[in-house]
């Protein structure tokens, strides 16, 4: 018993931390319906364990406690019983039928991807999710907000730290949305815990999920696969909002997206390509050609100084548009629109001492993309 | 007997040879043991230090050690080299000490195949470590390598990792045909299949199960070299190819593998506990054919990995139930072993400390293993740190506490001489705070939604990721006392004697200690 006086220390050392953030230690019930009943299998599975272990680790301490030599224990000589055997191999057998059962209706239930009010597909990037709304002319992406600054310790972290993208993904309240999950390169999986869905994204396949939001709000989750080197940046956003404001944003967004065709068809200056361009780099390009131009050698190339990027204009445009199969690098074409696609060339070719003066009109990526 | 031995081995003159040929050229069940023993317990600290470094870029939010591409590597190699270099070749090794004597064989049935099956894991290692160094990193796709990760947005390494890989399949197969052949046919005239001591049972099925499976590995990663270098499209989407195939094949490898890593740890756990309970294993029939049972269930659920990738719902329910079913037979070791101690005479040495914390925290794994059979609670577990908490409460003190408790057991017949117990249980101690202090807290982590492979990761997340952290040091340092015991024991310490503890039966017992180089070249008699 004197040994436990080692736990003292580490004990303290736990209640010391700093309490800044809630000791969470379970599930959400979530936002929908099928995400509490998921809650409820959950926790009668834990209950069943917990009462197996006590009954289990009972037995077992209160043998090591009385049964031992130093007490004076001597071994009995029994070392098998048939009835005893198949008791403990029937009863277990009973409490795990009975635990079938529940979590069989709740399957089927989370498979019934019929009737939806509203189609979104799903699709995942390397790093980032496209959520398009079938028949709404709705197609946009959502990629990580947090600023690189924090992730490199350079300034504080806000309080959605690595959970914040710039353009949330919007559903209505009440509605039944069905998600058409697939992805561009690897596999990536959507997971928002308070909608209890969480689906693999495969080049490929697709995949159906289904949620009913209950409440207005905003739910966070992450990419769950491993998909290469920003998995851990690459979260989900949803923002439930009423049916009204679900129907304002729609307008909204869809304005926004015809005022951005508009300036496609201005006139941009050099300095304004490379200001629009350098943001539109560091959040699609960033990650693997690194915010320096100087990628990740054996992984990324380099732009600093790279043929392509210095010289041959039309091939930089190619790759950029259409990307290179069989390699990370995507086809950017259905990503960006016309002025980004030019900013982010022309920055490329002047960034970095690239320094080579040319400047792509966004009229010249419109024309090559008709 | 004993007389018997000891004048035989010295008429022959077969000591060990000199010097280093010794190590290369040995053919001898007990040097290729301690090899095998050696090199696990290297591996172990290398994939630690791992370990460690993963834990240190996590003890806070923020990247602060380490780049994700390089967090990337750090997981991938941990995961491979604890199962395939740390805790497969422990066993291995344990198998080739322990198993000829415990059926009162002379040697393994294939000495010389012995020594290859080693002496290619060094070499596989080298390789895939070395892929570390080279353009573009080391493997970065996670242990489980899903294409097309792994394929098509691999480094250019990946083909190194991929004939590794076919070298480890290569060691492990051979080694497990040596055990099968030990087994069959090398055990002492009386030594009938329902005598053979539990560790010798569970290993045989061991052996099949990896007889079974490595192939399909071997399978798996030359579908990947094809489709990398040879122009074909299993994996790949874009060429009609399919990448849940690679999961499917991967899984029916990975889930009889996970078997590998415990079945044998089964078998030490039920050695010791008769031990020091002084009394019999309770139901040894029904270990037996629990042992049978689960090893064959492991064929038949490997989807559980895959309740996510969009089976039909008739193939989620299929393996759901088969994956709950599991939970009998295991129930059923549980049991047994708690019946085991049930009314003995127990004592508490070291390796009883271990296999005690081996039955406690293993039940544990498996209490949440039943919680992911549950495949719609599975939706919000899958790939969370949940998984992350469970997985390394069945491997870490499950497989590795038998590991050591079976290291502690047999220490003693190795050397000749007894273990320093202070140390022993101060290093028993410092195992346990330090592995439930790392891994318990990270059941909170996945529940709360922290997934895994992540390099940084949300503020709420902190406080238990920086007392994982603390634990995870804990564990890792106390492992030095590890090292420290088994050299001191090797080096010296009370004298054993030939039954080393007051409650061991079986054949291993009735030889010297420190065993003989020798053992077994006239078969014992049993009674
Ligand atoms: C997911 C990682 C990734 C992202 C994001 C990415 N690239 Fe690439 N990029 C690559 C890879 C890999 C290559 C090399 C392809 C090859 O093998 O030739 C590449 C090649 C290039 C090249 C050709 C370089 C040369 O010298 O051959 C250019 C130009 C380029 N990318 C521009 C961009 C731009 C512009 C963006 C952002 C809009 C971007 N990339 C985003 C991975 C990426
Ligand atoms: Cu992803």
């Amino acid at each position: 018993m004197i040994k436990r006086v080692w736990l003292l220390p580490w004990i303290g050392l736990f209640l010391s931390l700093p309490a800044k953030a809630a000791w969470e230690v379970n599930i959400t019930p979530g936002a929908t319906a099928i995400s509490r009943e998921v809650y409820d299998l959950h926790m009668i599975i834990f209950w069943i364990c917990v009462a197996i272990g006590v009954v289990v680790f009972g037995v077992m301490f209160w043998s090591i406690f009385h049964h031992r030599k130093s007490r004076g224990a001597e071994a009995r000589n029994f070392h098998e019983n048939t009835a005893v055997e198949i008791l403990w191999t029937l009863i277990p057998f009973v409490i795990l039928i009975a635990m079938a059962i529940p979590a069989t209706a709740t399957l089927i239930k989370m498979y019934d991807n019929t009737d939806s009010d509203i189609d979104i597909q799903v699709t995942g990037y390397q790093w980032k999710w496209r959520y398009q709304y079938l028949g709404q002319d709705i197609d946009f992406f959502s990629s990580l907000s947090t600023p690189r600054e924090q992730i490199n310790n350079e300034a504080a972290k806000g309080e959605n730290y690595l959970l914040e993208v710039d353009n949330p993904l919007v559903l209505p309240v009440g509605q039944k949305v069905r998600f058409l999950f697939t992805a561009a390169d690897v596999i990536h999986s959507w997971w928002v815990p308070d909608l209890a869905v969480k689906k693999d994204a495969i080049p490929g396949f697709i995949n159906e999920s289904w949620a009913i939001p209950e409440e207005p709000g905003i739910y966070r989750g992450q990419c769950t696969e491993l998909c290469g080197r920003d998995h851990g940046f690459m979260p989900i956003v949803v923002e439930v909002k009423s049916q009204a404001d679900f129907d304002l944003w729609l307008a909204d967004t869809r304005n926004a997206a015809q005022a951005q065709a508009a300036a496609a068809s201005e006139e941009w200056t050099l300095e304004q390509l490379m200001e629009r361009g350098e943001q539109v780099y560091n959040t699609s390009c960033a990650a693997c050609h690194q915010a320096t131009g100087q990628g990740i050698p054996g992984a990324f190339p380099a732009l600093v100084g790279s043929p392509m990027v210095t010289t041959d204009i039309d091939a930089h445009i190619n790759i950029v548009l259409h990307g290179k199969a069989g390699t990370a690098m995507q086809a950017f074409g259905a990503q960006l629109n016309a002025v980004d696609l030019a900013a982010v060339i022309t920055y490329e070719r002047n960034a970095w001492g690239n320094d080579t003066g040319d400047s792509v009109s966004p009229q010249r990526i419109t024309e090559l993309q008709q | 007997m004993d007389t018997t031995l000891s004048v035989d081995s010295t008429e022959h003159g077969h000591g060990p040879a000199k010097g280093l040929g010794r190590w290369f050229f040995t053919t001898n069940h007990k040097d290729i043991g301690t090899l095998y023993l050696w090199f696990s317990l290297l591996m172990f600290l290398t994939g630690g230090c791992m370990a460690l470094m993963i834990r240190a870029e996590l003890f806070q939010p923020g990247l602060q050690l380490v780049q994700p591409e390089f967090f990337n590597q750090m997981t991938t190699m941990h995961g491979l080299i604890m199962v395939f270099g740390a805790v497969m070749p422990a066993f291995v090794g344990l198998a080739n000490w322990m198993i000829p004597i415990m059926v009162g064989a002379p040697d393994m049935a294939l000495p010389r195949m012995n020594n290859w099956s080693f002496w290619i894991l060094p070499f596989a290692f080298s390789l895939m470590l070395s892929t570390l160094f080279m353009e573009g990193g080391g493997p970065n796709f996670g242990w489980t390598f899903y294409a097309p990760l792994s394929t098509t947005y691999a480094p250019p390494s990946v083909t190194f990792f991929i004939f590794a890989v076919h070298m480890m399949g290569f060691s492990s197969i051979m080694g497990a045909i040596n055990i099968i052949a030990t087994i069959l046919n090398m055990r002492a005239p009386g030594m009938t299949m329902m005598k053979l001591p539990l560790f010798v049972w569970t290993w045989l099925i061991t052996a099949f199960l990896l007889i079974a499976v490595m192939p399909v590995l071997a399978g798996v990663v030359t579908m990947m070299l094809m489709d990398i270098h040879f122009g074909t499209s299993f994996f790949n989407a874009a060429g009609g190819g399919d990448p849940v195939l690679f999961q499917h094949v991967f899984w029916f490898f990975g889930h009889p593998e996970v078997y590998i890593m415990i079945l044998p740890a089964f078998g030490i756990v039920s050695e010791i506990i008769p031990t020091f309970a002084r009394k019999k294993l309770f139901g040894y029939a029904s270990m037996v054919y629990a042992t049978s049972s689960i090893a064959l269930l492991s064929f038949l659920v490997w989807a559980h990995h895959m309740f996510t990738v969009g089976l039909p719902l008739a193939g989620e329910l299929f393996f759901m139930y088969a994956t709950m079913l599991i939970a009998v037979p295991t129930g059923v070791k549980v049991f047994n072993w708690v019946a085991t101690m049930f009314h003995g005479s127990m004592t508490f040495e070291t390796p009883m400390l271990f296999a005690l914390a081996f039955v406690v925290l293993f039940t544990i794994g498996g209490f949440s293993g039943l919680m992911l059979a549950i495949a719609p609670a599975d939706f919000q577990y899958h790939d969370t740190y949940f998984v992350v908490a469970h997985f390394h409460y069945v491997l870490v003190p499950g497989a590795i506490f038998s590991i050591m408790a079976g290291a502690y057991y047999w220490l003693p017949k190795w050397t000749g001489h007894m273990l320093n117990e202070r140390l022993g249980k101060a290093h028993f101690w410092l195992s346990f705070i330090g592995v439930n202090v790392t891994f318990f807290p990270m059941h909170f982590l996945g529940l709360a939604g922290m997934p895994r492979r992540i390099p940084d990761y949300a503020l709420q997340f902190a406080d238990f990721n920086a007392v994982a952290s603390v634990g995870a040091f804990i564990f890792g340092l106390s492992q030095l006392l590890f090292v420290y015991n088994i050299i001191s024991c090797i080096r010296g310490g009370e004298r054993a004697t030939d039954q080393v503890w007051e409650g061991s039966h079986g054949l291993e017992w009735t030889l010297p200690s420190p065993a003989p180089y020798h053992t077994f070249t006239q078969p014992p008699v049993i009674k």
